[in-house]
Order: structure tokens, then sequence, then C-alpha cells
């Protein structure tokens, strides 16, 4: 019998391994973006399995939302990304220190 | 039983996944392990019957956000070596932080303190169809956000084009509209009324 405890381990687990990875991969940005998509990767594994256990499809309807919001968000910053390699030939977080556009 | 190894064959493989997403030393293996921790997470959303959502995390973030990814990655000329400079000196900071989540996280979950009686699943009609519960809130309850949603969609198709998009200055662009205006008789073609010229061999 698989508990909910077991699922919250694991999404516990991935949060853990995201922030682990924002920490180690700061200067890269492109790694940065796809560990906020293994944040929110937990977050909806958290809301999945609480809709499963408590028999509540208000759950997934919020991960519904999520992956919408996330999906927008990944396009966007791509699109900051490649505007900003385009202008500083760089996607260093080290090199992003000028206010000047 | 069964579901138990797939549990945790599948959370064996995320986990591996995951941990291969930040630890990759190239940008490109990066993404394609995050596309296996994808596809395995969809593999336990399976698990925990909720099908609609499994597949659309297929469909979404494996097809189309994922491909996104990795057609910036190898758009960008990125120098990886001098990205991952600083990788040792952040990773006990890193592991410090991870295992302080972890404990936090731990902590909640188990110390049953969110006055929640966690009951077992109740086992579904044969019949039922999760796509269709889902719709059944989605165009009623929620509505209103199901708009916004589609609106915040929109928002980043257009702020996503008009950010990229860009005229090259020297590069020559064709005027579709300028084309289609032009006419045969006045512009395309030019008759100039001339007497006959006789070849130069010609004379006798």
């Amino acid at each position: 019998m698989i508990t909910l405890f077991d699922f919250l381990a694991l999404s516990g687990v991935l949060f853990a391994i995201g922030v682990a990875g924002v920490f180690l991969n700061r200067k890269n940005v492109i790694l940065l973006l796809m560990c906020i998509e293994l944040l929110l990767l937990a977050a909806n594994f958290n809301f999945i399995a609480f809709s499963r256990y408590l028999n509540d499809t208000a759950g997934q309807v919020f991960v519904f939302f999520i992956l919408t919001v996330a999906a927008a968000e990944a396009a966007i910053g791509l699109a900051i990304l490649v505007v900003l390699f385009r202008n500083r030939s760089s996607i260093d977080v080290d090199d992003m220190d000028s206010l000047k556009g | 039983m069964v579901q138990q190894i797939v549990f945790i064959v599948l959370a064996a493989a995320l986990i591996g996944a995951a941990l291969g997403v930040i630890v990759s030393r190239n940008p490109v293996h990066s993404a394609l392990f995050l596309v296996l921790a994808f596809v395995t997470s969809a593999g336990l959303w399976l698990l925990l019957e909720a099908e609609f959502l499994a597949l659309v995390l297929v469909l979404v973030y494996v097809g189309a956000v994922m491909v996104l990814f990795l057609f910036v990655v190898m758009m960008l000329d990125i120098d990886t070596e001098t990205l991952r400079q600083g990788f040792v000196r952040y990773a006990p900071l890193g592991l410090v932080v991870a295992v302080i989540v972890l404990l936090e996280i731990g902590y909640v979950v188990w110390s049953q303190k969110l006055g929640v009686t966690f009951g077992t699943p109740l086992p579904h009609a044969s019949a039922f169809s999760n796509t269709r519960a889902l719709g059944e809130v989605i165009y009623t309850d929620y509505a209103l956000p199901f708009e916004i949603a589609a609106v915040i969609l929109l928002v980043g198709i257009v702020a996503a084009i008009t950010l990229t998009m860009r005229r090259r200055a020297g590069a020559r662009y064709q005027d579709p509209a300028k084309q289609v205006r032009v006419s045969a008789k006045r512009g395309r073609i030019r008759i100039v009324k001339m007497p006959s010229q006789p070849k130069a061999g010609d004379e006798p």
C-alpha cells in the first residue's frame, strides 16, 4: 500500500534537489530555469497526491493552472534569455551587473 | 504489490533524473534529464489516477516546453566551462540548504500537525473518467480562472514574440502589399515606341 507520506517524501526530496540546483548552478540562467521547473513539479506532486488521498478534484484543477502559468513563464523566460544573449553574448549571471539597457 | 514496485522504480528514476539535471556538465544533458524527470512524474501521476494531468504533462512539458529549452540551449553558443566555475565552491552550501529544506519538509510531514486525517483513496467506479470530472468543475466553478489562464497564455505569446523579433539592418525583406498592388499596365512593363533598327550586318 502506497501511503500519502511516500508521495510527500518524494516531492520533498524533489524540492530539495531543485533548491540545491539553484545554489549549484547559480551562474547559468538556463539551468536556473530548469531548477525552477523542478520546484514547480514538486509542488504539483503535492497537489495531486493530496487531491487523490482527500478525494477532491480541486487539487488537480490547481495543477492545471500551475502548468499553464509555468508554460507561459518558461516561454517568456527563454525569450528574455535569448535577448540577453544577443545583447551581451553571455548568459552568466555575474555579467548582469549593468542597469543600462 | 505491483503498485509498490512501480512506485519504487519510478521514484528512483525521478530522483536520479533530478540529480542528473543539477549535476550534468552539459546543459543539453540537463534538459534531457529533465525530460526523463517529467516522463517518470507522468507515470507516478497515472499511479495517483490523475490521468488527464499526466497526459498533459507529457504533451505540454515534454512536447513543448522542453523542446523550447533544448532549442534555446542549442541555439545559444554557451561557454559551458566558465559557467561551471564555482560549482565545487557552492556545492557544500547547496547541500546544506537542501538538507535543511528536506528536514523542514520532513518535520512538517511527519509531525502530523496538519490537522488533516489522511484517509485511504476511494476506488473509482469503472466508468469514472478523470478528464470528465476535471472538465465538469473547470467550466463551471473555475470558469473565470480558466479564462484568466487563457489570457496569461496570450500574454505569454505576445511577450515572447515582441521580445525576440527584430529587424536586421541590411537584410532584404519583401513587401507583399506592394507586390499585390502592382498592375501589369502601370509599373511592371513599360511599352516604348521607337523606329525599327537594322542590325549592323544587314546593310548591303
